[in-house]
């Protein structure tokens, strides 16, 4: 009795976490014509999805997006917190805050300033002003995700380094990215998928000529669930849990 | 062992948000000597060796390697090598790689880098782990890849800081040894640092206590150990029973010393002394005679502790003043079995000769705690 209950406490939980994703992959698998009753096996809305063009550029606006975002916050974010790691200036500790305040603050507090600040600057709406917000959010993650690291990183390994004969940049080069590689690999995922799947930013700073994953089908489902909506989300589902694998794969690799 | 001057240190001063950790200090190092920086934490040792490996920068001073002012030089221009206390090894590199690391640096062709690196890390007897992790190895064998890491380099110098700290006892002592080994080997001058005094003893051969950034004493082990310059040293090396005397009569050679009323002839100390003035009779507990409680002579106490140690029984003997004495004896061939009961009375007394005389501190030494032995 005693035994039984945590164990169907904790199956409750999974269930309740797991049963709608496995309802929207069998159910991209429905040949059904309602919606919503079994109809036998069909690749029918996958094969939809790949000859829907517009659903398509979509996926491929979204990815460029997100790896170019990823990619820039990355770079951004790693020499920002090299710099708050290593160096001790004026005004580092309210620029820690500010990191802060970017994450902890309402999306839409986030999306409305941007919008304003676009529209102020005369920044067209499209890829660049879709770049920027989502570099914009991404941007404290990764921050937070390399000061993590570097907070546990040996600070005799530099001057292990300089001691041997290396410069500076040779040390930064040879010993201090290597050890914090997995940090910025973790940081650029997280940038990724944040980038990938964000709507409320990017409705507002997106523009009529670049449109992107999240919003596509955010305006199908508004005008009734389709199928191909569930294709596309068992595809991101699978694309996702190949990134996880390989996130987790390579810092495993690296401790070893 | 009078050879010539490899590293001189010249009123050498650094300070810390305003904290004073090293004071005005000057320091010779001839070239092969193996020189122990002895001091509890926080007397400025590990920063004297910061600022000669080059990781810190002198407020003053200077200092010269072979006649040559390295001050302000980086840390990877000067031609010295440092072991870390935690061994500082690059995770990401397999011990090969973190021996080859220096030679890299130096831009040497490979097949000599290969050479070099195997010969070093035969000479540490790790031969086999080049193409291992630094975290597949053992305490002892980082230590000893940190090593290899570092005289690769043919450095004129090596610094180490405290590098044996985090290995266990057993440990320790084999590394000891090893160290000792390989510094006679490759000839090079070692400056370690410890706040171990049993292992600065048993390693050096000059060990320099430190103490609130200022020097308190160079000299041999035996020295150091035998005739300690202050009370600081006195009782940061070695146990140390203190007891206060009186000076009674003062003649060219020899002087009488009333130790709570019992008077001892002894020869006159090296520090000006004059009748009437208090000194301190320093006695290692090993000086130390334990007597039959109806001896004609000594101080009567009674045994309030008693510890076997193998090949000596320390005991720790309290006087009818309040005093208490640390007493360490070997065991006797004719005796082996003899031992204390606690609450034993005994006379307290010690081998002529063998004690230290220290003149009364009046501030102008520090002092970390108040002269009670």
């Amino acid at each position: 009795m005693t035994r039984w209950l945590p164990r169907a406490y904790l199956a409750l939980v999974y269930l309740a976490l797991y049963i709608p994703i496995a309802v929207l992959v069998v159910f991209s698998f429905n040949d059904g014509r309602t919606g919503y009753r079994w109809g036998g096996f069909t690749w029918r809305w996958y094969e939809a999805l790949f000859t829907n063009d517009a659903m398509m550029q979509a996926l491929w606006n979204s990815l460029w997006l997100a790896v170019s975002a990823a990619t820039l916050s990355t770079l951004i974010g790693a020499l920002t917190a090299l710099a708050l790691h290593r160096y001790r200036f004026r005004g580092k500790k309210a620029l820690k805050g500010m990191l802060f305040v970017v994450m902890m603050s309402p999306e839409i507090v986030l999306a409305i300033s941007l919008l304003s600040l676009f529209l102020l600057v005369g920044v067209q709406l499209g890829y660049f002003s879709l770049l920027l917000a989502h570099v914009t959010f991404c941007l404290p993650f990764v921050v937070i995700t390399v000061m993590a690291r570097l907070s546990g990183f040996d600070e005799s390994l530099p001057e292990a380094a300089r001691d041997l004969g290396a410069s500076d940049f040779t040390m930064t080069r040879t010993v201090l990215l290597p050890v914090i590689m997995p940090a910025l690999l973790a940081g650029w995922l997280l940038g990724f998928t944040l980038s990938l799947d964000d709507v409320v930013v990017s409705t507002f700073v997106s523009g009529p000529g670049y449109e992107i994953l999240p919003l596509r089908i955010y305006s199908m489902v508004r005008v009734g669930l389709k199928p191909e909506v569930n294709a596309l989300g068992s595809l991101l589902l699978v694309f996702s849990l190949l990134m996880l694998v390989l996130s987790q794969w390579i810092l495993m690799r690296s401790k070893r | 062992m009078t050879q010539k001057t490899l590293l001189s240190l010249r009123n050498l001063g650094k300070q810390f948000s305003g904290k004073t950790v090293l004071d005005s200090l000057d320091l010779d190092i001839a070239d092969g000597e193996f020189i122990t920086l002895l001091g509890p934490s926080g007397c400025g040792k590990t920063t004297l060796l910061r600022l000669l490996a080059g990781f810190e920068i002198p407020d003053s001073g200077t200092i010269e390697l072979n006649g040559a002012d390295i001050t302000a030089l980086p840390p990877e221009q000067r031609p010295l090598n440092t072991v870390f206390q935690h061994y500082a090894l690059f995770p990401h590199m397999t011990v090969f790689d973190n021996v080859a690391y220096g030679l890299k640096m130096e831009k040497r062709p490979k097949d000599e880098i290969h050479q070099r690196v195997e010969e070093a890390l035969a000479m540490v007897q790790l031969g086999e782990f080049a193409r291992r992790k630094p975290h597949q190895l053992s305490g002892g064998q980082q230590q000893r890849v940190a090593i290899a890491r570092a005289v690769v380099k043919r450095p004129k110098l090596l610094l180490l800081d405290e590098p044996l700290s985090a290995l266990d006892y057993k440990l320790r002592r084999t590394m000891q040894i090893e160290l000792k080994r390989l510094q006679r080997e490759l000839g090079i001058t070692f400056v370690f640092v410890t706040h171990d005094q049993e292992e600065a003893l048993s390693m050096s051969d000059r060990v320099v206590v430190l103490q609130s950034g200022k020097v308190q004493q160079k000299g041999t082990p035996r020295e150091i150990y035998e005739r300690p310059a202050n009370l600081f040293t006195a009782r940061f090396v070695g146990e140390t029973n203190l007891f206060p005397g009186v000076l009674e009569q003062v003649d060219e050679q020899r002087i009488t010393v009333n130790v709570s009323g019992y008077r001892r002839t002894m020869r006159r100390p090296g520090f000006p002394v004059s009748e009437g003035e208090g000194v301190h009779v320093l006695l290692r507990p090993e000086d130390i005679r334990v007597l039959e409680p109806d001896a004609d002579h000594g101080f009567a106490g009674k045994v309030v502790e008693r510890n076997y140690k193998g090949s000596t029984l320390d005991s720790v003997i309290h006087l009818e003043d309040g005093t208490e004495v640390l007493a360490s004896e070997f065991f006797d061939e004719d005796d082996p079995a003899f031992d204390y009961r606690l609450g034993e009375p005994v006379r307290v007394s010690w081998v002529e000769g063998w004690e230290w005389l220290l003149p009364l501190e009046n501030g102008g030494v520090p002092e970390d705690q108040a002269a009670n032995a």
